[in-house]
């Protein structure tokens, strides 16, 4: 049950505008992270990027895209289209943002933690429940608009959210350890 | 299926490799081009262990080192350390970054070196063993990320020679199938009452392992010896024991709703003198556990076929046994709280005694590692007092300055840890996480930026020590071999209704492998 997602998950990773996966013309060992690794997380800045094929997120349909924005950890902004239905960890993952989703996306870690930075959007969700509140009370950097990326589905409502990576590392900078 | 999705790429991504955007050529320049001798060859890196710490760091450095080959080796002949032997059978979602561990182990640039110990195979059943500076001379950087391999002791009276006495990693590691517990067998039908001294997560998994209905346990990946021995367990009623309150415990708040949501299990009521007046002003995460606390199990306490309790301001002192041997009661000594709502309030011994009764007591007091072998000759210094490695926090490993021991400690070029044995037992697997993908960012900067490590000449990793290590006593384990381990192990789980059955013995494991 596993091996699908993953595998999802690392076509997910993949800059792809479409290919059929039936052709036999395009085949190269590249489709998991560590195959594609030849370049550093290849990132785009202010830039509206369609919702990947792969991976199990939907590509919206002309018209009916929803749009979300990721702010990383080092402040660059992700503004993605996606269809209504998708997660957050899920759209995250499909578009190689540092989101972990350690526990796949079953609520049971808070890796995929992210901060709502508009009250308005964070009140227009419906409640978290008790089990995504216990993970994020664990959460590194906890704020008043935390939830989990896997808990967010996308909704009309939610159209233009923007959402903040939380830099968990900031007390463990190298920079803070030399003199 | 796999496979195949493996093999693909699209138009898009062969456009980009071939022709890098400016913005990737600069970070490419930047970050692996600084000197051409050492980043044309490979960074050859061994994982010593192969739970979260070593698999996250594995990962964090193979996504951002170009060439880096990491070997991870791994005393048992089956990886991921506490995730298959720590984590609670009943919480097989936490369990799902195993997804994230095969993806890196298949990996052509990854290669599991199961049943192979280093500096000592003491503590395994007949495996393999390379010394520690044998492996240091193969690789240009060492990962230490082997955990916490012991147990801390109460080192009260009545404690090791009573039976019935239990540490909470041996129980654990028993009803997870540790070959190093198989043969353990608890005795839990001498009584209804068992103590649990300690308040953290462990102490509260081992509590629901003798509360929950065993039917429940029996669909999990738990052992079959560990269902039958729950099943005949006489005990009804658990005292989970810790010096401070309920503002100082260690233990979260899922596992705790877990406990109080059981079918037919009560909770008793916790000493309300130790919880403020006004809940609602508390932190978050203190308000919402302290009100789960307060309000206690869904089961009635007064018809529940089982109960328990959390009870605080407690220290044991001794054990005291019948004359058959068996431990019959706990004996502890009420504490006093400084500041009772504190997080970080002092505690101090008030002379008053306590005694509970106890068919069965297990102590969960926390784990500890221990230096490897030969950590002294190669220079790593190992702090036993906090049970960790000493490091930079970051994961870079501190050695004694050789040229004037009393100057400041200094890295030791090319040895890290991660883990556990970095930081202390402590925190969940996000946190293990998080301090991995810090060691890691170590490692990737260290390399980028030409400090020393272990080599200044290309090193070969398991291909060259593999030549000194004597297997003809035993195998080593490859992830090819562990898949077929994988693979018997969830066949045999299929024929029970689980998702898998355990081997316990390293021998069922090697003998499935060959």
């Amino acid at each position: 049950m596993a091996a699908p997602r993953c595998i999802a998950r690392g076509l997910g990773r993949l800059s792809c505008v479409s290919t059929p996966l039936s052709s036999t013309t395009t085949r190269l060992t590249h489709a998991v992270w560590w195959s594609s690794r030849i370049l550093p997380a290849c990132t785009r800045t202010f830039a509206t990027t369609p919702a990947r094929l792969h991976g199990h997120v939907t590509p919206p349909k002309p018209g009916e895209e929803l749009h979300v924005t990721f702010i990383d950890k080092d402040a660059r902004t992700h503004k993605i289209a996606v269809s209504k239905g998708d997660n957050l960890l899920d759209v995250a993952q499909a578009n190689d943002l540092e989101m972990e989703g350690a526990c796949g996306g079953s609520c049971a870690c808070s890796t995929c933690h992210v901060i709502v930075t508009d009250q308005d959007f964070y009140d227009r969700m419906p409640e978290p429940e008790d089990d995504e509140n216990d993970m994020l009370d664990l959460a590194f950097g906890l704020t008043e608009t935390s939830r989990l990326g896997c808990q967010v589905t996308m909704t009309k409502e939610l159209d233009g959210l923007v959402v903040k990576l939380p830099s968990m590392t900031r007390n463990l900078q190298a920079s803070d350890f030399k003199s | 299926m796999a496979s195949v999705a493996r093999s693909w790429t699209c138009m898009a991504c062969q456009r980009k490799a071939l022709n890098p955007s400016p913005l990737q050529s600069r970070t490419l320049r930047g970050l692996y081009s600084t000197k051409a001798s050492r980043h044309d060859r490979p960074f050859r890196m061994a994982v010593v262990g192969s739970g979260p710490a070593g698999f996250y760091t594995a990962y964090r450095v193979m996504s951002r080192i170009q060439r880096a080959k990491v070997d991870m080796f791994e005393a048992l002949p089956v990886p991921y350390g506490l995730v298959r032997f720590g984590v609670a059978p009943d919480h097989p979602e936490v369990k799902n970054c195993q997804d994230k561990f095969e993806e890196v182990a298949r990996s052509p640039d990854f290669t599991f070196v199961g049943n192979v110990a280093v500096g000592n195979a003491g503590d395994h059943f007949g495996g393999c063993t390379v010394q520690l500076d044998a492996l240091m001379r193969h690789y240009d950087a060492v990962v230490f990320a082997y955990g916490a391999s012991k147990d801390k002791t109460l080192g009260v009276p009545g404690e090791s020679q009573l039976r019935g006495i239990y540490s909470a990693r041996e129980f654990v590691g028993w009803y997870n199938g540790l070959p190093e517990y198989a043969g353990l067998a608890p005795d839990l039908t001498q009584g209804d009452e068992a103590v649990i001294v300690g308040q953290g997560n462990v102490a509260l998994d081992v509590a629901r392992m003798l509360l929950e209905n065993v039917d429940v346990l029996r669909k999990s990946d738990i052992t079959e010896a560990a269902i039958e021995t729950l099943s005949r367990s006489r005990v009804k009623r658990v005292h989970v024991v810790g010096r401070r309150g309920p503002m100082q415990a260690a233990y979260t708040i899922k596992e705790v709703r877990e406990l109080m949501k059981l079918h037919d299990v009560g909770f008793h009521q916790v000493d309300m003198s130790l919880v403020p007046d006004e809940i609602s002003k508390l932190p978050r995460a203190q308000k919402r556990l302290t009100e789960v606390i307060v309000k206690g199990s869904t089961a009635n306490i007064d018809t529940a076929s089982r109960t328990w309790s959390l009870d605080f301001c407690l220290s044991p002192v001794g054990f005291r046994g019948g004359p058959d041997g068996n431990v019959r009661s706990t004996i502890l000594e009420r504490t006093s709280l400084a500041a009772p709502f504190d997080p970080t309030s002092k505690v101090s011994g008030t002379g008053a005694l306590v005694e509970i009764p106890s068919a069965v007591a297990f102590r969960s007091i926390g784990y500890k590692s221990v230096a490897l072998p030969g950590f002294s000759e190669a220079g790593i210094l190992f702090d036993d007092r906090s049970g960790i490695i000493q490091n930079d926090g970051l994961g870079r490993v501190y050695t004694n300055n050789a040229a004037d021991e009393a100057a400041p400690r200094q890295h030791l070029g090319g040895v890290y840890c991660a883990g556990w044995v970095k930081r202390g037992p402590t925190g969940v697997i996000a946190s293990t996480m998080q301090d991995a993908f810090t060691t890691g960012d170590a490692i990737v900067e260290d390399w980028a930026s030409e400090a020393p490590f272990l080599h200044e000449e290309p090193s070969h990793g398991w291909e060259g020590l593999k030549q000194e290590v004597d297997d003809s006593k035993s195998q080593v384990i490859t992830w090819e071999k562990w898949q077929k381990i994988d693979k018997a192990e969830k066949e045999r789980g299929q024929l029970v209704g689980k998702e898998r059955e355990k081997f316990t013995s390293t021998a069922e494991m090697l003998s499935v492998a060959a």
